[in-house]
């Protein structure tokens, strides 16, 4: 939708032909997945739940700074496992192949304020049927950022900085709002629907749980660390809830990700879906604790073409992805993360002013934004 | 407040401490065979029985209830990563003093689960249990005579019994191909010597399939006895015959290990068991489809494949991943993703 299509130069034949050398990527995961996968999975649940127990424990004596300091960055990490590699990809049914009832999508729950099963939705199926189609994927600034010029501009923009940031911070709790769309549903009428209300239930019920545990029960335990551990905890989500939003603004946001029209997903092929895919994310480079720690999401264009593949997999799949990037000459969008953060931030910037240059618009491009 | 009340009480503390995981969640790391756990196993030791055919010790968790002489076991075993259950006899007396139990297992060719057994299951491992089952048992008054006909692995539930309870005089009849195919040969003929056991072995392979009327010739008095059988279909339904023709039904017991026959073609009928509705389906339209055609509330969400927002329990039959031609067979806890499923064959799909 940008003024040069970037995909332009490609043929529907070569389109379709692309689609299938990555469904041929795809089943050679799958002809090969197996007992090292599901081992690699349960041992990162065991670890990330050892992590957890240990950090804990240390903040019951988080009067003392050092055991402050080890306690916070340990949560702090285990909390970024829980939601990464752990939560985001077992939600995404990464390995119901296991037919482990414990590690599965239909049973987990994370440590997070929006329950697994909202979330689900909101993510698995409308962020990634529509990925970047402006009024259909939320995750398009969240519905409360503008994130492309052909979105329409308004004073409100003017803040989005800000708004982002403050979103940054309490981001979990955006996250529950945008799964509840909070924006949509709070008009007088929807508000009364009781399939909103039964799920706004269920979400206070979960931050109600969320919260006596982290500012509760745990600096209770602690007695005379009560404070600290207090501190401690709301430190541990916030460095997750930073870091969680850094790199999913990096998946999307960084300037060279495509967004679409509404219409142009009508009919779509599968070489089209995948097209889409490749054109609408964009991937953070690092070393491989870097990749583990944002649950490979770094690997953003991978999981798209391919959300259900074990995320382990996504560094070897992204190999031959980015030949075939290469191939169809299509531009590959990765850099490293402050590059990347500082691109998504730099457009949240440029973005909250009016365009530059107006563009003429059609009427019929004019009627497709109101409706968004 | 009872003991009962304050542990319940104390348990809803724990849990909140835990949330969202529970607190066996972080139990199950250092004690995954406690008390209260989900019932699992370990495997201790892997017994060599025959070229085919393997003992597997297993410590089962504290929530094992024991079992009886005949009884089987249904076990969870992950072979390459995918969890898959299978029920095995138990070999080993009820009451050993260790508190281990065994399952022998034959490979059968093309078999995971008993392949993976067999050939490559290590001590250490653990396993998912069910509580042991099954009504192939010794009645609790002995009978004076007893007679055991038993055919392959068929042998293993009866030596389960053999273990277990001794009796005055026992009589078995066992085929198997070649001598070296006999599992617990070393055991029975242990029995023989000392007397606990009178055995006829056939060879199947010199000397053909039993037949049964030959029992008058190899067990003369085998209408007196109180008789276990357990080996194949054509065996068993020769005994039956036998039995009834000779008016002596209900002296014999059988056990028919029923490997679930899952009719594999292209299309077939599919069950929705929760609403009582069927449909005929073809091979090439997904199951969500189908279902919504019949009425049936489907949940879903992209309808192609990636949200997993459509799986559904399999409970019998066969369906075929539309994308890669995969088979999945129902099985306990097998679930699929209907808008990329379609029917194999008959199947029957919980909505
Ligand atoms: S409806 Fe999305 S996976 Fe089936």
């Amino acid at each position: 939708m940008t003024a040069i299509d970037p995909t332009a130069h490609l043929t529907a034949e070569q389109i379709e032909e692309l689609g299938r050398e990555l469904d041929a990527i795809r089943d050679e995961v799958l002809a090969d997945r197996g007992e090292k996968d599901a081992a690699y999975i349960r041992k990162v649940i065991s670890a990330q739940r050892k992590l957890e127990l240990v950090s804990r424990g240390v903040l019951l004596f988080s009067i003392f700074p050092p055991a402050w300091l080890i306690g916070t960055a340990g949560l702090s990490v285990a909390k970024i496992m829980d939601n990464m590699e752990i939560g985001h990809n077992i939600l995404h049914g990464q390995w119901d192949w296991m037919r482990d009832p414990k590690i599965h999508s239909t049973t987990w729950e994370w440590d997070h304020v929006s329950p697994a099963d909202q979330w689900k939705h909101s993510h698995n199926e409308l962020h990634h049927t529509y990925t970047n189609v402006i009024g259909k994927d939320n995750d398009l600034g969240y519905g409360i950022m503008r994130v492309d010029e052909d979105q329409r501009w308004h004073p409100f923009h003017l803040g989005q900085p800000l708004w982002n940031f403050i979103n940054a911070c309490f981001f979990e709790y955006g996250i529950a709002a945008y799964d509840l769309e909070l924006g949509k549903n709070l008009h007088k009428r929807r508000r009364k629907n009781p399939e909103f209300r039964a799920r706004a239930r269920a979400v206070g019920r979960k931050i109600r749980k969320q919260v006596l545990k982290d500012y509760v029960i745990h600096p209770l335990l602690s007695g005379p660390s009560f404070l600290t551990t207090l501190a401690a905890t709301f430190t541990a989500n916030l460095v997750r809830n930073l870091w969680t939003h850094s790199v999913i603004m990096c998946g999307h946001f960084p300037e060279g990700v495509q967004v679409f029209e509404r219409r142009s997903i009508k009919g779509e092929t599968r070489g089209q879906w995948y097209l889409r895919q490749m054109m609408g994310s964009a991937n953070i480079s690092g070393s491989k604790a870097m990749h583990f720690m944002t649950g490979n999401l770094s690997h953003q264009i991978e999981h798209h073409l391919f959300p259900d593949l074990p995320s382990n997999r996504y560094a070897e799949v992204a190999v031959k992805v980015r030949a075939l990037f290469e191939k169809y000459e299509l531009e590959y969008v990765t850099g490293p993360l402050p590059k990347q953060v500082f691109s998504a931030w730099h457009k949240v910037f440029r973005l909250s002013l009016p365009n530059k240059k107006p563009k003429v618009e059609t009427p019929d491009r004019e009627q497709e934004l109101v409706a968004a | 407040m009872t003991s009962a009340a304050l542990r319940s009480r104390a348990w809803k503390m724990l849990e909140m401490v835990t949330t969202p995981l529970l607190p066996s969640d972080y139990l199950d790391l250092v004690s995954p065979l406690r008390a209260g756990a989900d019932l699992r196993g370990r495997i201790e030791a892997v017994h060599p029985e025959t070229r085919d055919a393997a003992t597997i010790v297993i410590r089962p968790g504290r929530g094992w209830r024991g079992h009886t002489a005949g009884q089987y076991v249904r076990v969870g075993v992950d072979v390459d990563g995918v969890r898959l259950w299978r029920a095995y006899s138990l070999t080993s007396p009820t009451h050993r003093q260790d508190g281990r139990v065994s399952i022998t297992v034959k490979a059968i060719p093309g078999g995971k689960v008993s392949n993976h057994l067999v050939r490559r299951a290590k001590p250490g491992t653990l396993i998912q249990l069910d509580q042991a089952t099954g009504d192939f048992v010794l009645p609790a008054a002995k009978p004076a005579k007893v007679l055991y006909l038993t055919a392959g692995s068929g042998i293993t539930p009866v030596m389960g019994m053999l273990r277990d309870t001794e009796f005055d005089d026992v009589v078995m009849v066992h085929s198997a191909p070649q001598p070296q195919d006999v599992i617990f040969r070393d055991d029975l003929h242990r029995l023989v010597a000392d007397k606990k056991l009178r055995l006829t072995e056939l060879h199947t392979d010199t000397d053909g399939m039993l037949d049964i009327s030959r029992l008058d010739e190899l067990v003369p008095d085998w209408a007196e006895r109180e008789t276990w059988a357990c080996g194949p279909a054509g065996l068993l339904d020769a005994a039956e015959e036998h039995w009834t023709a000779h008016g002596v039904r209900e002296r014999l017991h059988t056990e028919r290990f029923r490997p679930s026959i899952v009719a594999v073609g292209d299309g077939g009928e599919v069950t929705f068991s929760t609403t009582g509705k069927t449909a005929d389906a073809d091979g090439a339209t997904p199951l969500l489809d189908v279902g919504e055609e019949a009425g049936v509330l489907m949940p879903s969400g992209c309808r192609m494949g990636i949200c997993f927002g459509c799986v559904t329990p399999l409970k019998a039959g066969a369906v075929r991943d539309l994308r890669t031609g995969e088979i999945t067979e129902a099985e306990p806890g097998v679930l699929i993703q209907t808008c990329v499923s379609a029917a194999a064959g008959p199947c029957d799909i919980e909505r």
